[in-house]
């Protein structure tokens, strides 16, 4: 499915990527020439005057009424699957990384890998809007990556993944890391066939990001509490974000750790590590 | 703006649908969406009306059955509508409570000619 627009064949707006490539190999170019729609020129707050409240039979007599009873996110839910059929064959743990931007994640992650990559072998998708960037730092740590961009796109889904995990061969008995798009409302409903949903907040977010985006705590295994070493200087209460989180998620597990000095990252090897026992 | 993906699936299924039923023609779709689904119900009419352009659904009419969610209580087994998934029980304060609806994202039906 393409993200960006409602108009094109899909995925075509995706671009997926590894470290030095010029482009998608898999050869998708893409202009915009004949998408005038996404230029709205009316405001957002125009009524719309096919979208109303149903009230009973209107309209129905004219007409034959067919049962769908179909799930919206069906085609996603059924390539997630497919997706984590092939983890599972293939004794891979994939990690889904979620959290707002400017949490730590990347450098979570390398951290991750410099360590990790001693007993394991580790990949990484990484989904950010635009840019290599990520891809280069994740590969200077020592994983092999694919970028995934998914230009005005604000998550992550099952086909992106399925795709970026053929161009990435990843040995069995791995650890994959899929770094989600840095937003914390939308990728909470795609399933994208992982094994574990992690959250990321850092101590320089609001205590109450639990409350504010109850979603993305509904279906994590864990919640990572990054950059306490900066807790001596921000108001952040964290046992005050672990009840939020709680009440939303009454199985969630907390690791608190600074991804930056390396204080707490122990547990979050040890949560990662039996998560492959 | 997730709802322009869920927007788009939308349309995917109903024209399927339309496809098989043999007419291009859909008056309806009856959309029933949780009021905890995580879709925002303006963002999600707005993203139809751009998803749909082009389609064979440009003018057909969406109703969004907005399916109200309800939670039930572990301590006092009591059962009741929410809105704040942080809020506890009504009636004994526990927080230990679960969503029994609200989570819904389903196409139900179109009308067809």
């Amino acid at each position: 499915m393409c993200d960006t627009c409602g108009c094109n064949e899909n995925g075509k707006d995706i671009v997926i990527l590894k470290p030095g490539e010029e482009h998608d190999a898999e050869g998708h170019s893409h202009t915009h020439d004949d998408h005038s729609h996404h230029h709205h020129d009316h405001p957002h707050e125009h009524t719309h005057d096919h979208v109303h409240d149903h009230t009973e039979t209107e309209g129905r007599g004219t007409g034959r009424l067919v049962k769908v009873e179909q799930d919206i996110l069906g085609s996603n839910n059924l390539l997630a699957e497919r997706n984590r059929g092939y983890f599972e064959a293939r004794n891979i743990t994939s990690v889904n990384l979620m959290s707002s931007p400017g949490s730590g994640k990347t450098t979570l992650l390398e951290k991750t890998i410099r360590l990790l990559n001693k007993d394991k072998s580790v990949y990484v998708i990484e989904g950010d809007q635009q840019t290599l960037n990520d891809a280069y730092r994740i590969e200077s740590a020592g994983a092999p990556v694919v970028q995934v961009n998914t230009g005005n796109g604000c998550h992550l889904d099952a086909e992106m993944i399925n795709r970026a995990v053929k161009k990435l061969d990843i040995v069995t008995g791995s650890v994959l890391f899929i770094e989600n798009v840095g937003n914390l409302v939308c990728p909470s409903l795609f399933d994208l066939g992982e094994s574990k949903r992690v959250v990321i907040i850092s101590v320089t977010e609001g205590e109450d990001k639990p409350a504010k985006y109850p979603t993305i705590f509904e279906n994590a295994s864990l919640c990572i509490i990054n950059k306490t070493d900066l807790l001596p200087y921000v108001d952040f209460n964290v046992e005050k974000t672990k009840e939020y989180a709680l009440r939303i998620n009454h199985e969630l597990e907390f690791i608190e750790l600074s991804a930056r000095t390396e204080e707490g990252l122990e547990k979050w090897l040890e949560w990662l590590r039996n998560l492959q026992k | 703006m997730h709802e322009l993906s869920i927007a788009m699936s939308i349309v995917d299924i109903a024209t399927k649908e339309a496809e098989k039923a043999g007419t291009d023609v859909v008056l309806e779709v009856d959309l029933d969406i949780g009021t905890m689904a995580g879709i925002e119900f303006e963002s999600l009419e707005f993203a139809l009306s751009v998803a749909t352009q082009g389609t064979l659904l440009e003018k057909t009419a969406f109703n969004i059955n907005r399916i109200q969610a309800k939670a039930k209580c572990l301590d006092c087994n009591r059962e009741f509508d929410i809105r704040d998934i942080l809020s506890g029980c009504p009636g004994c304060d526990s927080p230990n409570i679960f969503l029994t609806s609200g989570k819904e994202l389903r196409i139900s039906s179109l009308l067809i000619e």
